[in-house]
């Protein structure tokens, strides 16, 4: 089990089956640098760590010297640069984080009220090493910031598989717990100042703009509601998407003119004097959209739920590709001349979320009053769907933890027993529909009011798999990793595969439009973890102990081979 | 009367299945649809002829693919979601022999048909048996829905193939490949020689399908490994073998059917085996998953649902909800009669 307990980290660069070989160069190192052995074994546990420090930090600068020198002679005769300026920054973090990650093993024995202010001594040091490297302070900032995440980063990810902490240990995850989530959202909420003034990612460009970094959310936001029916439950549900059409249209018919003949207003703001049709608040929206797509769930889920899972998985499927052909021919149902999706078209324009003048004002501009018109408007954007995803994910963990949440994972590890156990099967799958489409339903409103835009081509089955793809990646069960995985899947979409296709363009002399695979290459990335990472990048220890101990027997006809 | 009397005696143990209305409810329902196809035949009885043949033509492709699905289902329990568009590359093989033969297609057709479908089929069974061999195979003792998952994953990956080898665009051949002149008349309905040939093909190809299955040792094996894989283990069966020939035999009928379809309809496009794939995986439901015969009248029944629903014109939804249509048919028939029209009911079945 020693090897569940290494960062993830330290296992994805597969340094952990090789620590053996590390450890020789390790020695050698030390010695190179005056140290012996038997020396560096009489210090202080407290010098040794010192002097491993020190001597990272030396690796760190001669590595990130090499690549220097490296891009210097190469890049300007080829014309090819791989390892950008920029890019030495990252690669010069992501050495002294690994360097540094597996020194948090040994932390135990040292006094907890040193810990912290060590790591941020180190986070200093690496801060200063790369800002004067690099010529870039801002460089350094993100580095030293980077380095508290990765020092902070093992213990809080090795929360999930130690077995018995010790007290210390205990002590220190609850600090990693917090620090880390905190240094996260730090970073997450100040990300509109920050995405595009710091280095570039060598071959997928830059950070993601504001505007990709909504679309992200709203996905992540999907991926984490479809989780709790995938994940936790354990239901296949491939036509998820349907939920997020639902609110998507919901927020469509009752905030734009779609229904001309009616005139309603309600909290609406940016309507235009005159304009008739339905217009209610875009908050009260969300609230609507969730509450009418649980209850769609819940009315899809009763007769479907009692099929066993690869039946429901078909019978989702069914419901996402007929759902997407009602929206398109919704403009005149059943030739009655009754335009209820706005058909092709779609519906839009949509109204704007906003808090109206007289809130606007009250608060000094702080609540904007219409986030169309706003000046930072994207940035406003981003900042509600980081609000409306933090409220997902405090649902969702609240929801896992709780006697519903234990039944559903019940129910996903044994049905029979489960329900032997009195758990009702019905009610918790149905549940487990209701509470996935809730928030389904409002991340489509949401990216409805974004958009400003609903149309049919949206909510087609490849949507339904790419959320799935989310979900598989990041580690079904685990709303870190999926969202880990939603954010790198999304950003994959909007941006980086097209950049990944230019960078591949521009250095290969090929002329490939890689967005158009994408499907393809979501093809691969499903096939390849299911078969050699089922749990996923960052797996829940629950779901990893499953899939490593099987919740089948082994088939007789396969142990001979 | 007496078994009446013997059941309300008994205390009530279960939830009966399916409610009484409901059997009403779908007695009403077939009743709608006879009106339907009655009332269209008076309108237009020639029409509704051609659209007969045409949807029966089609319900015999569509058996072929069908029975994919249903025979590694019946053995594997998995549903293959890259079966159609292994039937989909399949088609886009045949578009490439079609120019390769070139002008030899004029002549006779049995000079050139045959070499087709033994190239397509080999192609795509080949294909589906290293699918299995790949994707699945790992998979064999993980839960349930990891090679479901895999399945899709692979399903992306097999149109991602067929973008990358014909581009995005509806491949075309020439409408005359199959001869076109007429044997038959019903009312103005013609029935072509091209609509022959595919009867030609299909209906001995199943004869011998059924053969297989029920007469051979590798049929037995199939049926011993569908029903229990460790007991057939135990008798001295190669399950990995047998399944692995299952895929071969799925792979062959979705080459046949590939050929078939391409030069009947003459136009495929990259995603067309997943818009069929699911057509099948219906029809195979309809009939009654697992049961050969059940999937080849649940095709038929599709491939006429689908012709009449586009071509009728009184009181039909239509093409544009040819999709729906037969999506709806697919969930009720998994919620109310999930063992098919044909299939006996299993414990497991609900």
């Amino acid at each position: 089990m020693a090897a569940a307990r290494s960062s993830p980290l330290v296992q994805a660069a597969g340094i952990w089956h090789r620590r053996r070989e590390l450890g020789a160069l390790w020695w050698r190192a030390l010695g190179a640098a005056g140290l012996s052995r038997e020396r560096y074994r009489s210090l202080p546990h407290w010098q040794q760590r010192a002097a491993k420090v020190a001597l990272a930090g030396v690796i760190l600068f001669l590595v990130v010297i090499v690549i220097r020198v490296l891009e210097r002679s190469f890049g300007e005769v080829s014309g090819v640069t791989i390892v950008t300026f920029d890019g030495s920054a990252y690669l010069a973090f992501a050495i002294v984080a690994l360097l540094i990650v597996p020194e948090w093993k040994a932390l135990p024995a040292l006094p907890l009220r040193f810990a912290w202010p060590a790591a941020a001594a180190i986070a200093t040091v690496v801060g200063v090493v790369i800002a004067l490297v690099t010529d870039n302070t801002r460089n350094g900032v993100v580095s030293s910031i980077g380095s508290v995440l990765a020092l902070g980063a093992p213990p809080w990810l090795a929360a999930g598989s130690a077995r018995q902490p010790t007290p210390v240990l205990e002590r220190q995850l609850a600090v990693g717990r917090k620090v880390v989530p905190l240094a996260v959202l730090a970073l997450a909420i100040t990300f509109p100042y920050w995405w595009n003034h710091i280095f570039t990612i060598p071959i997928f460009g830059e950070f993601p703009s504001v505007e990709t970094a909504v679309v992200m959310l709203v996905y992540i936001m999907m991926a984490v509601g479809l989780n709790i029916v995938v994940g936790y439950a354990g239901l296949l549900d491939l036509g998820y998407v349907a939920f997020y059409a639902m609110g998507a249209y919901t927020a469509a018919w009752f905030a734009s003119n779609q229904f001309a003949n009616r005139d309603l207003k309600f909290g609406s703001v940016g309507v235009f004097p005159g304009v008739t049709g339905i217009h209610v608040s875009i908050w009260l929206l969300l609230i609507l959209a969730g509450v009418f797509t649980a209850l769609v769930g819940v009315i899809i889920g009763l007769p479907t739920l009692r099929l066993r899972g690869d039946y429901l998985a078909i019978v989702t499927l069914g419901f996402g590709e007929i759902m997407p052909q009602v929206a398109r021919n919704g403009n005149d149902l059943f030739n009655t001349g009754f335009n209820l999706t706005g058909g092709p078209q779609g519906i839009t324009p949509i109204d704007s979320p906003g808090f109206g003048n007289k809130l606007s004002d009250w608060t000094g501009g702080f609540l904007p009053s219409n986030y169309l018109t706003h000046p930072q408007g994207a940035n406003v954007f981003y900042w509600t769907g980081l609000l409306l995803l933090l409220f997902t994910i405090f649902c969702s963990i609240r929801l896992r933890d709780s006697r519903l949440g234990r039944a559903w994972i019940a129910l996903r590890e044994d049905e029979v027993a489960a329900s032997a156990m009195g758990v009702p099967l019905m009610r918790t799958k149905t549940w487990a529909y209701a509470a996935g489409a809730f928030f389904g339903g409002i991340a489509g409103a949401y990216f409805a009011a974004f958009k400003s835009s609903t149309f049919p081509q949206d909510f087609f089955f490849n949507i339904s798999v790419f959320i799935l793809c989310m979900v598989i990646l990041g580690g079904m069960g685990n709303v870190w990793g999926v969202i880990l995985g939603a954010a790198f899947l999304a950003y994959l979409n909007q941006e980086g595969l097209a950049n990944t296709g230019a960078w591949l363009n521009a250095h290969f002399g090929t002329h490939i439009d890689v967005p158009q695979y994408s499907g393809g290459i979501y093809g691969v990335i499903i096939v390849l973890v299911m078969l050699l990472r089922p749990q996923g990048l960052l797996p829940s220890a629950r779901r990893k102990r499953e899939l490593e101990l099987g919740t089948h027997d082994e088939p007789a006809y396969d142990v001979v081979h | 009367m007496a078994t009446q009397t013997a059941d309300e005696a008994l205390p009530k143990l279960r939830r009966s299945y399916r409610p009484a209305p409901l059997q009403t409810l779908s007695f009403v329902f077939i009743g709608l649809l006879g009106v339907w196809l009655i009332g269209n035949l008076i309108k237009n009885p020639s029409h509704w002829f051609d659209l007969f043949l045409v949807g029966l033509t089609l319900g015999m492709v569509y058996a072929l693919i069908a029975l994919g699905y249903s025979l590694v289902y019946g053995i594997l329990e998995l549903i293959n979601f890259a079966h159609g568009d292994v039937f989909m590359l399949g088609a886009m093989m045949t578009t490439t022999l079609v120019g390769v033969f070139g002008l030899g297609l004029q002549g006779n057709v049995l000079a050139w048909i045959l070499p087709m479908l033994v190239i397509t089929a080999a192609f795509t069974g080949v294909m589906n048996t290293f699918i299995e061999i790949v994707a699945y195979r790992p998979l064999r003792g993980a839960p349930r829905l990891a090679p479901l998952i895999t399945a899709i994953g692979v399903s992306f990956i097999l149109q991602t193939v067929g973008l990358v080898w014909k581009g995005p665009a509806p491949v075309s051949i020439r409408d005359d490949v199959l001869p076109r002149g007429k044997i038959f008349h019903l009312g103005d309905a013609d029935f072509g020689w091209n609509q022959l040939i595919i009867f030609v093909v299909t209906i001995p190809t199943l004869i011998l399908l059924v053969w297989l299955v029920q007469k051979t040792k590798q049929g037995k094996a199939m049926r011993a490994v569908a029903q229990d894989k460790d007991a057939a283990a135990m008798m001295g069966i190669d399950v990995n073998r047998t399944i692995s020939f299952t895929f071969l035999i799925a792979g062959l009928l979705a080459g046949f059917a590939a050929v078939l379809y391409a030069l009947f309809v003459t136009n495929v496009q990259f995603d067309t085996g997943f818009r069929l794939g699911l057509f099948a995986f219906t029809a195979a439901v309809l009939g009654g998953i697992g049961n050969l015969p059940g999937a080849v009248l649940g095709a038929v029944c599709i491939g006429l649902i689908e012709q009449f629903n586009n071509g009728l014109t009184w009181h039909t939804p239509g093409t544009d909800w040819t999709n729906s249509l037969i999506f709806a048919i697919l969930i009720l028939i998994l919620v109310f009669r999930p063992e098919g029209l044909l299939g006996e009911r299993t414990p497991e079945g609900g």
